[in-house]
Parts: C-alpha cells; sequence; structure tokens
C-alpha cells in the first residue's frame, strides 16, 4: 500500500477525547464524527484536512478511551495514514480493524515537519519525505495483521473465512 | 499469570511475549456508546445468533437515564439488539451499574477468565486473576460472532508490593502514584502484574480501582494474585469456579517496580495526563469548583464510605457543587441502607443514579471555561470533563470529600490527622 499526502504534525500523548470529544459520541455515523475530528486539540484541523493528508505526531497515540469512533473519525476526515513514534494499544488494533493506515517509525515522527510532503510505501517499509528528501525504514505488520488488512478488516476477515 | 491465561484459551501449552494468538472469549462486553457500532459491524457478518447468549454482556451506562435524544436512539438499538439475540445479561435503567463495577458484583467474572470489553477500562476485572483487556467495537462485534479475538501475547511488568497502606490511604494513590513514576506509556502494550506481601493489606475494592487505571499507564492489562480474599469475593458474589494462574518462580518480567505501600501518601493528578502525579508537599493553594466521587474507578461501598467518613457531621465548602454517584443500584442501595446518602446530602452533595456521565464530559457536572474539578474519576485529558479551558484533579474518594469540605486541594490527613 503506497500514500501520499502533506502533513499535519502533532505532539505526544494525543488521546482520544481530544480527537473525538465525549460530547459527540451520541452518534457512531463516520461524517458527523469527522466534522469535531481533533476539535479540543486543533480547532482548525476540520477546515484544512484534505483528502489523502498525513498525520505525524508523537508517543502514545490514541491513549485513553477504547472508542473506535477516534479512527472512524480520523479515516473519514481524509486522513490516509497516521505515522506516530508509537501508539495507545487499543487505538492501534483499532485502526488496522477498520482499516484506517498506521504506522510506528520513531525517526519519521521526529523529523517530518508540518506541511512536509510525505510517501509511505508500507509494503517495503519506506517512508520518504518528499520536501527534505530524508528517507526512513520501518517493520512490516506481522503476518496475522497483514491477512486482517489484505482481506479489507476484521470483519471481512470473519465473513470470508481468513480468520475463523 | 497474563501468558498463562491467554495459553489455555488459545489451546496451546505455552505462548511467548509478541507471539500473536487467537483465544477463545470466556466474556464479550459492551455499553451504550460501543455497542451501536459494533452492532452495525455484526450485523455485515450476517450471523443471526451470537456465539452464546450468556456471553455477551451489554451494560447502558455511559448516558442513561438518556441524557439527550440521540442517546435514547443508541440505547434503543442496544436493547432491540439484545432482545433479538436473547441476550442473559442485558443491564437497562433500573438494574444496571457502571459496567466495571456491575460484572464482578453480579458474579460475571471469575480467575482465570479471558474477557474483552468494548471500554478501556476493562483491564479491572485484572483484580479478580481474570485477564480482561479493552477493545474496539469491531472486536466487539467479531467476539460476539466467532467468541475469539486476536491478541499479541504481551511482555510482562512486575509491581511487587509490601507493606500496608495508612489511614485515609488507598489503591487510587497507589496508582496515581505508579502512572506517576512510570508515566502514561510506560507499561505500554505490556501487563503489569501485582503481587507479593503487600498484597494482603489491599481491599478488593482498592485492587479494582489499581486494576482499572492500569490503562492509563498503557498497560494491556492489569493482574493481580489470587489470594484468599479474591476467592472469597469471588464465592461471595456467586461467579463460577475460579481458575487461579500463579506466576512461575523464574518467571520472565522486562521490568520490576517496587511499592512499599507504608510509603505512599495521599496523590493528586494534576490536568492534563494521570502521569501527573504529585503529594501534598508540592500542591499549594488551588481552588476548585467542583468535586466528583464516583465512576468505575471509584464508586463502589468502599469508596462512598472512605468520601461520608470525613463529609459526616462536616458541611461543603460554599461555591463548591460536589456530585456522588454510586456506581451501581446494589451500592445505591447499600449507601441508603448504611445511612452514607444522609450524610451525602446533609453535607450539601448531590446523589446521583448510576451514570459514567461527567467523567468523560458527558453530562450530569460538566465544567466551564476556567473550572477546577477534583475528581475521584481516572482521566484528565483537555476537556475530559467539559470545556476545553476547565481543569480536571484526579484523587482518592478521601481527598476528594477533604477537598469538598475546604474548597480547595486538601489531604484527607490535613483534616482526619494520620
Amino acid at each position: 500500500m503506497k500514500y501520499t499526502g502533506s502533513v499535519i504534525k502533532y505532539g505526544d500523548n494525543v488521546d482520544t477525547d481530544v480527537i473525538i470529544p465525549a460530547r459527540y459520541l451520541n452518534t457512531s455515523v463516520p461524517s458527523e464524527l469527522a466534522a469535531h475530528c481533533m476539535e479540543d486539540l486543533d480547532k482548525t484541523f476540520v477546515s484544512r484536512v484534505k483528502a489523502g493528508d498525513i498525520i505525524v505526531a508523537g508517543q502514545n497515540f490514541g491513549c485513553g478511551s477504547s472508542r473506535e469512533h477516534a479512527p472512524i473519525a480520523i479515516k473519514a476526515s481524509g486522513v490516509s495514514l497516521v505515522i506516530a513514534k508509537s501508539f495507545a494499544r487499543i487505538f492501534y488494533r483499532n485502526a488496522i480493524n477498520i482499516g484506517l493506515a498506521i504506522v510506528e517509525c520513531p525517526e519519521a515522527a521526529a523529523e517530518i515537519g508540518e506541511g512536509d510532503e510525505v510517501e509511505a510505501d508500507l509494503d517495503n517499509g519506506i517512508i520518504r519525505d518528499l520536501t527534505t528528501g530524508r528517507e526512513y525504514t520501518t517493520a512490516p505488520f506481522p503476518e496475522f495483521v497483514q491477512k486482517i488488512i489484505e482481506n479489507g478488516g476484521l470483519i471481512a476477515s470473519i465473513a470470508n473465512g481468513a480468520v475463523k | 499469570m497474563t501468558q498463562k491465561i491467554l495459553a489455555a484459551h488459545a489451546g496451546l501449552d505455552s505462548v511467548q511475549a509478541g507471539e500473536l494468538i487467537l483465544a477463545s472469549l470466556d466474556l464479550v462486553l459492551g455499553n451504550d456508546i460501543t455497542s451501536p457500532v459494533a452492532i452495525r459491524e455484526f450485523a455485515k457478518l450476517g450471523k443471526d445468533s451470537v456465539f452464546d447468549r450468556n456471553k455477551v454482556a451489554m451494560v447502558m451506562d455511559h448516558f442513561v437515564p438518556n441524557k439527550d435524544i440521540k442517546a435514547a436512539e443508541q440505547c434503543k438499538v442496544c436493547r432491540g439488539f439484545c432482545a433479538d439475540m436473547d441476550i442473559t445479561h442485558f443491564y437497562d435503567v433500573g438494574d444496571m451499574g457502571i459496567e466495571h463495577a456491575l460484572l464482578p458484583e453480579k458474579g460475571l467474572v471469575t480467575a482465570g477468565d479471558l474477557v474483552i470489553g468494548a471500554d478501556s477500562h476493562t483491564c479491572t476485572y485484572g483484580a479478580l486473576g481474570a485477564f480482561s483487556t479493552g477493545v474496539g467495537s469491531t472486536d466487539m462485534a467479531c467476539g460476539m460472532a466467532i467468541g475469539k479475538a486476536w491478541f499479541k501475547v504481551p511482555s510482562a511488568m512486575r509491581v511487587e508490593l509490601t507493606g500496608a497502606l495508612r489511614p485515609y490511604v488507598s489503591g487510587k494513590d497507589v496508582i496515581l502514584h505508579i502512572i506517576g513514576k512510570i508515566g502514561v506509556d510506560g507499561a505500554l502494550y505490556r501487563s503489569m502484574e501485582f503481587g507479593g506481601a503487600g498484597l494482603s493489606s489491599l481491599t478488593m475494592a482498592d485492587r479494582f480501582t489499581i486494576a482499572n487505571m492500569a490503562i492509563e499507564a498503557g498497560a494491556k492489562n492489569g493482574i493481580f494474585e489470587v489470594d484468599d480474599l479474591t476467592l472469597a469475593y469471588i464465592r461471595e458474589h456467586g461467579a463460577a469456579e475460579p481458575k487461579v494462574y500463579t506466576a512461575d518462580p523464574d518467571a520472565q518480567y522486562d521490568e520490576v517496580l517496587n511499592i512499599d505501600l507504608s510509603e505512599i501518601e495521599p496523590t493528586v493528578a494534576f490536568p492534563h495526563l494521570p502521569e501527573n502525579a504529585r503529594t501534598f508537599d508540592n500542591i499549594g493553594d488551588i481552588k476548585i469548583d467542583q468535586v466528583v466521587i464516583g465512576s468505575c474507578t471509584n464508586g463502589r461501598l468502599e469508596d462512598l464510605q472512605a468520601a461520608a467518613e470525613i463529609l459526616r457531621g462536616r458541611h461543603v465548602a460554599k461555591g463548591v457543587r460536589v456530585i456522588v454517584i454510586p456506581a451501581t443500584q446494589r451500592v445505591y442501595l447499600e449507601a441508603m441502607e448504611l445511612g452514607l446518602l444522609k450524610i451525602f446530602i446533609e453535607s450539601g452533595a448531590v446523589v446521583s443514579t448510576p451514570t459514567c456521565g461527567p467523567c468523560l464530559g458527558g453530562y450530569m457536572g460538566i465544567l466551564a471555561d476556567g473550572e477546577r474539578a477534583v475528581t475521584t474519576t481516572n482521566r484528565n485529558f483537555v476537556g475530559r470533563m467539559g470545556h476545553t479551558g476547565s481543569e480536571v484533579y484526579l484523587a482518592s474518594p478521601a481527598t476528594a470529600a477533604a477537598s469538598a469540605v475546604t474548597g480547595r486541594i486538601t489531604s484527607p490527613w490535613e483534616v482526619m490527622g494520620k
């Protein structure tokens, strides 16, 4: 899978309460959630995010509540990929399960800057910052997780018998 | 302990940290926020029944009694699904409670179980010697469908407890102290295993509180060694026969944290992360507007007793709003029979029926811009309890009650003595 987009950058410990505040959890409609995505951290996010954009963040991205509404809101806002130093574990599996591409890469997360154009080739584990010309390598997903992603998420994997 | 439970549920003799396994589930949990998404995903699987109607629990607790029309619609979806699927353990207004206080109380979890819940604080049941962990709605949907979930086997951090807690110090102070030491990602992806000679001094309520907030250190689960107190609790609540797993003498830990309980002081986590733990030598004079005593972390009877002991015969400070929320209907009833509700009301507090409401900024105690709250809940992120300009200070029920009395963040030792 390849992703290309411009970067919106955040710091450490971006929690699911700021990704989608609980006051909006009375719905699970993706477009309604996307309308409030990042609202309590960055009020400009919704107006400036473009389809394909890439979020780059620090440690423990997605910590806090298990709300799947968080990766759903990010995906529905048009973001194609999240690169972080590390992810909180429930967010990590939720993103995989709903098909939001994510990748851990501490070096890339540290160096890539706001507004940079980035190209990521996750099959080969390569992230390129087209603005600075720097290149980073990442570990591929474990095979089991690749199988879930290749089958279009966990639901589709169970429906087609790939996971029993 | 965690690895043994996972191996047993994956049909394997043993598992290694980092291994990916598909494991059988003893219980799949959801609430009124996460279940509607899971039900929508479940429908895509085309199944007309869940894997076991006795092994799914759905608890209406976040926004009930319903806070608005949309919340009501979400509960209606859950109610309809549970009726269609003939779910045994569906808890609605009248018999509900905050899920992580309710399930142990109803005897739905026993030692050795493997539980997933579409709520991050599902790790609470580790207090019973179970492996329980929070997942998302898709995992819940698949769990309801096939009774299995995938896991990456975690490595373990050992928390070796010694000593005994001093008066007016409780499990909340212990876990805030630990998170303060290791940080909000200090146990990321790992299992936190609690045990040692100090374990016997901790009540079950203390253990539930500590396991509950393992997620606040990033942990996959928190799990306690099983002792006589655990077994007595499991029997008293009519849970299934416990399967007790013990750590091997040569068990591998990638970190050991030694905690002397006798050294723990009343501890408060400052905004906006649970790791910002401070003791009262470093707190100063901080005026507050609201106190919340409740939640899945601290809404049990022992928590209300700790608060009532301090509020008895005292009055809430002028200008402070105090909201007490018993975690379950049973806790509410017992608090009433013990006269605790009378103490709260006479002190100037209000008492609500069980709800997660204010903890996550849903309703029942939302903060305005610039307001500060001392609460017994579990998160103090930006905007967690209301306006992004408000501040949440996490503390024990005793500290919350002492602060209610003085109107500033106050150690229970100041009000009650050591």
